[in-house]
């Protein structure tokens, strides 16, 4: 980056009222019916330092260049329909374990956060080399989980603050 | 590489002045991931189609809206002054007294029923956009006593992929709300405070119609340093 370059403009909160603006349409399938993969539903709870529900947030998943959107609800949940994404190598053929990328915007976020969900059960999750640069005890953090009884969605939870916050990336 | 001089040009996740960090902000670390590993750079697609009337938000009901009438409009550019073609921008606002159009604004100001203050659109070849609406009112909010918003549009930008995602408030020149508003003094360098302030401008005004104001916007580059490292 030289001195030239030009400033970038600052971000600013999405604020408390962006539902009729963003998310009217909600963009909750990353998949059409000719997607390959296991159909999954995942629930996503975001939850603030007093483990209190954030109910005016705003979550966009990428998945395979597939674009998600959704605004949570009264309990702080947004529910997307997927596929159980697929393992990954590098360039450097590493191992990739599936993920989803997240964007999390609120009301109280003066910049969006980026994070990722895993999921449990994947063979990857011990040689990915993202996880590899989080504490072993956060990266649970990361970590989706399946429902109690089968066909259940799979679980997420976006903890932004507390002993057990989820791991946010700088990138 | 120079981070340090763009340092202050974004907001901290924790300031004290805007009450809900408190309780949001993450208290550990953001942890740095390689551009390598970390994916932001796929592109990411899937929005549905723009309709005729997205980027006019006085055209979107059988009437026009109460308010001053005015077109924003600039080009959205990366870190190196290329323009951004192809950008999803969105933009959400109050009416012209300062009340949304969202079943949690209580803001004793009327609802407009011909403006809903909400509209999208895609940047041309040249990087540019365009919207006609309504300037916003000001409004009061709970964050500490006798709190106001100065007028603001929010703006949400989709440059392709997350790396570059943006979502930020234009402000309008001159506010004299600007000194008593933790979200704009949550910048602390003041050329990054400028950039989010919209300009008047002669040569988008059109005679006897609508007041112009020009507001680019400048998005990161691929490999631009992390926001948090500007922090
Ligand atoms: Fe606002």
């Amino acid at each position: 980056m030289s001195e030239d370059t030009l400033v970038a403009t600052a971000s600013q909160t999405v604020g408390p009222f962006f539902h009729f603006g963003l998310t009217a349409t909600p963009y909750d399938r990353l998949v059409d019916h000719f997607s390959a993969g296991t159909p999954i539903r995942l629930t996503i709870r975001v939850t603030d330092g007093d483990d209190l529900p954030v109910t005016d947030a705003m979550v966009e998943l990428s998945q395979a260049g597939m674009f998600g959107r959704m605004a949570t609800d009264a309990d702080g949940r947004c529910e997307f329909e997927t596929v159980h994404p697929s393992p990954a190598t590098g360039h450097d053929a590493a191992r990739r374990a599936a993920h989803i990328l997240v964007c999390v915007f609120a009301r109280g976020l003066l910049r969006h956060l980026f994070t990722r969900i895993y999921f449990r059960g994947d063979p990857a999750l011990d040689d990915d080399p993202v996880l590899q640069l989080v504490p072993e005890e956060r990266r649970h953090t990361l970590v989706a989980f399946p429902g109690e009884i089968l066909d259940a969605p799979w679980r997420f939870n976006l903890r932004l603050q507390g002993p057990d916050e989820t791991v946010f990336f700088n990138v | 590489m120079s981070a340090s001089f763009h340092s202050g040009s974004q907001p901290p996740l924790l300031y004290d002045g805007y009450r809900s960090t408190l309780r949001r902000a993450p208290s550990k670390p953001l942890i740095r991931l390689p551009a390598a590993l970390s994916d932001l750079r796929e592109p990411v697609h899937g929005w549905w189609p723009i309709g005729e009337t997205d980027n006019d938000l006085t055209r979107q009901h059988a009437e026009e809206p109460q308010g001053q009438r005015i077109i924003v409009t600039g080009q959205v550019l990366d870190e190196d002054a290329r323009p951004v073609t192809g950008a999803l921008v969105e933009i959400w606002q109050a009416n012209a007294g300062g009340r949304y159009r969202h079943v949690k604004d209580d803001h004793p100001a009327p609802l407009d029923p011909h403006f809903t203050g909400a509209g999208r659109t895609i940047t041309d070849n040249d990087g540019r956009y365009e919207f006609t609406t309504i300037k916003p009112g000001a409004y009061p909010w709970r964050n500490h006593d006798n709190a106001w918003r100065p007028a603001h549009i929010h703006f949400s930008l989709f440059g392709s992929t997350f790396q570059t995602r943006l979502v930020t408030q234009m402000y309008f020149p001159d506010d004299p709300m600007f000194d008593y508003d933790p979200m704009f003094q949550s910048i602390r360098d003041d050329r990054a405070r400028q950039r989010l302030v919209s300009r008047f401008d002669l040569a988008v005004t059109r005679p006897e119609w609508a007041l112009g104001f020009s507001f680019d916007i400048v998005l990161r580059g691929d490999s631009a340093t992390p926001f948090e490292d500007r922090v």
